[in-house]
């Protein structure tokens, strides 16, 4: 058995998968598949100062190796999450984060300073990246200046391990990165999805109702390992990968980028049970090949 | 999750394939109106599972049946297993129909096209729990009306084709028994436009009314929220709070 223990921040991971936000509820849902301690993290759905309806159906379409979605933040508000969710999660035995979302630095701030109150939540992940709402943060992720102002607002009113999430939708992704290490941030995680778009032809109309989405899974997987592979060597602070991560050797491949850990998202579709597979596959991995910590790869491929 | 074994494959028609399944140990209890969200492996184009109601359960084979339209990649891809084969199935999912509790009540199931396959299973619960289902079932002709014969094992069964050749022509909501027999419940499954039309007339009438949506979904646990239906509580997943639902909590304009 190889050591996996990984820390970013303050936040130690008895290993380093992690489930990524949207893709796998408050963890609840998939209790009857897996043992959720044997994940090192649970990021739960993005939440928001205020309750949100979300888009209007299809949220969803299926792509070549991905999918489109365009859910649109739909959640109940944080208060709701502090009061209901919150007790049914606090117990789970490993890291519960909470993805946070707003439409200003204030209300991110705001939202943020309620979750840093609750004793067994050690750490937020800042969605400042997500493309299918309108004012719900993409605004803020593809700007130096946007991030750094989200991230400065939340960093004042929020103590404890500070995860922002970047969005792929931009020029150049390591300027972003280090503009929010700047601010306080003490790791990012990368990628979110990529804005895309797919045609219904015979109805001549997009598939989605807001005619955009974001598009992940493995279809985006070559972009993600570059981009982290670019951050990692562009920042000091911890990089968090994800994107189309389907199994072990996809996350060996993000780690070597440069990746300190990793977000399983979209794969949790198609195998409820894939989070605990590919920790045991990293396992596996570095067994066979005689490394006897995850740390010795992280970043290794110049 | 679970791998099961494919036992048989048959095709009642060229567009619709029957695969009935079978695990070593006891299938888990299944309710009428769940859906199992199946695993299509050899189809490069098919990157998510595939929701497919349960049509039948046989106890005594301990088999599921899901009865399948061949509508794209995925689909035609299951066509292809063979008994033996594995099937990887995550089940069962969903709420099902719900059971009336007066089981001297009359109650009318309406299915059209692939619709018509969780109502078969429907239709033996109930008479197995003492009631007496009436199936009205619709089709574009003849050839498109499936399992006719399993149906009438558990109740009287009407038909309807849309080129009248067989049973009365025209629409299931055309149908004569509509306006000889009182149903106190009716459960619909099909195409949209037919649950709607199904749905006006239960609100007419003042009948309890329960539809099967079958949204797009992806990971079928209400985890996504891709799934969603506007209803009476705000948008909800249907393939965790539904996919049946009663007529009164959606916010379908009838």
């Amino acid at each position: 058995m190889s050591n996996l223990n990984i820390k970013i921040g303050d936040l130690q991971l008895k290993n380093p998968v992690m489930t990524a936000s949207g893709t796998f509820g408050y963890g609840l849902e998939y209790a009857d598949f897996v043992n959720l301690s044997d994940i090192g993290a649970i990021i739960v759905k993005g939440t928001t100062l205020h309750h949100r309806e979300g888009n209007d159906y299809p949220r969803m379409a299926e792509t070549p190796s991905g999918m489109l979605n365009c859910v649109g933040l739909q959640n109940k508000g944080v208060d709701y999450f502090c009061n209901n969710i919150y007790p049914q999660v606090k117990d789970i035995d490993t890291n519960v984060i909470v993805n946070v979302s707003g439409s200003t630095p204030e209300d991110y701030a705001e939202c943020a300073a309620r979750i840093d109150r609750l004793e067994k939540i050690p750490a937020i992940e800042l969605n400042i990246s997500c493309p299918n709402v309108k004012d719900g943060g993409m605004a803020f992720g593809v700007t130096r200046k946007g991030a750094a102002e989200v991230v400065r607002a939340v960093r004042a009113r929020y103590h404890k391990t500070l995860i922002v999430k970047l969005s792929p939708n931009v020029t150049d992704i390591t300027e972003i990165a280090k503009a929010v290490e700047d601010e306080g941030a003490d790791a990012v995680s990368l990628i979110n999805t990529l804005m895309g778009m797919a045609i219904d032809i015979e109805r001549r109309k997009p598939v989605l109702s807001i005619k955009t989405g974001g598009l992940s899974g493995p279809a985006i997987k070559p972009v993600a390992v570059r981009m982290v592979w670019q951050v990692a060597r562009a920042v000091r602070i911890p990089v968090i990968g994800l994107g189309g991560i389907m199994n072990a050797k996809d996350a060996i491949e993000f780690f070597m980028a440069g990746a300190s850990a990793i977000q399983i998202g979209t794969a949790n579709f198609i195998d409820p049970t894939v989070s605990v597979k590919v920790r045991d596959g990293i396992n596996q991995w570095l067994d066979q090949h005689k490394v006897s910590s995850l740390s010795e790869i992280i970043g290794t491929v110049d | 999750m679970k791998n099961l074994t494919v036992e048989e494959v048959s095709f009642p028609h060229q567009r619709y394939v029957l695969i009935k399944l079978t695990d070593q140990q006891p299938l888990p209890d299944i309710l009428p109106g769940q859906f199992v969200e199946v695993k299509v492996d050899g189809a490069p184009n098919t990157f998510l599972r595939r929701p497919i109601s349960v049509n039948y359960v046989d106890r005594n084979k301990n088999q599921l049946w899901l009865l399948i339209q061949l509508v794209g990649e995925g689909t035609r891809t299951l066509a292809k297993l063979t008994p033996g084969d594995c099937l990887n199935v995550v089940f069962p999912l969903g709420n099902g129909f719900s059971m009336p509790t007066d089981t001297n009540c009359d109650i009318l199931l309406v299915g059209g096209g692939v619709g018509v396959a969780p109502l078969l299973y429907y239709g033996e619960q109930l008479k197995d729990k003492g009631f007496k289902p009436f199936f009205l079932l619709g089709a574009r002709t003849k050839n498109d009306l499936l399992q006719i014969p399993l149906f009438q094992q558990f109740g009287e069964v009407f038909i309807t084709t849309e080129d009248g050749s067989m049973g009365e022509k025209g629409f299931v909501t055309n149908h004569s028994v509509l306006g000889k027999k009182a149903f106190s419940h009716i459960a619909c499954c099909g195409p949209k436009p037919m649950m709607m039309s199904v749905a006006r007339y239960a609100l007419a009438n003042n009948i309890p009314c329960q539809v099967s949506l079958e949204n797009m979904m992806a990971c079928g646990l209400g985890a996504c929220l891709c799934c969603v239906e506007k209803t009476v509580k705000g948008n909800v997943c249907v393939c965790k709070e539904g996919p049946v639902f009663d007529i009164r909590q959606l916010t379908w304009e009838l």
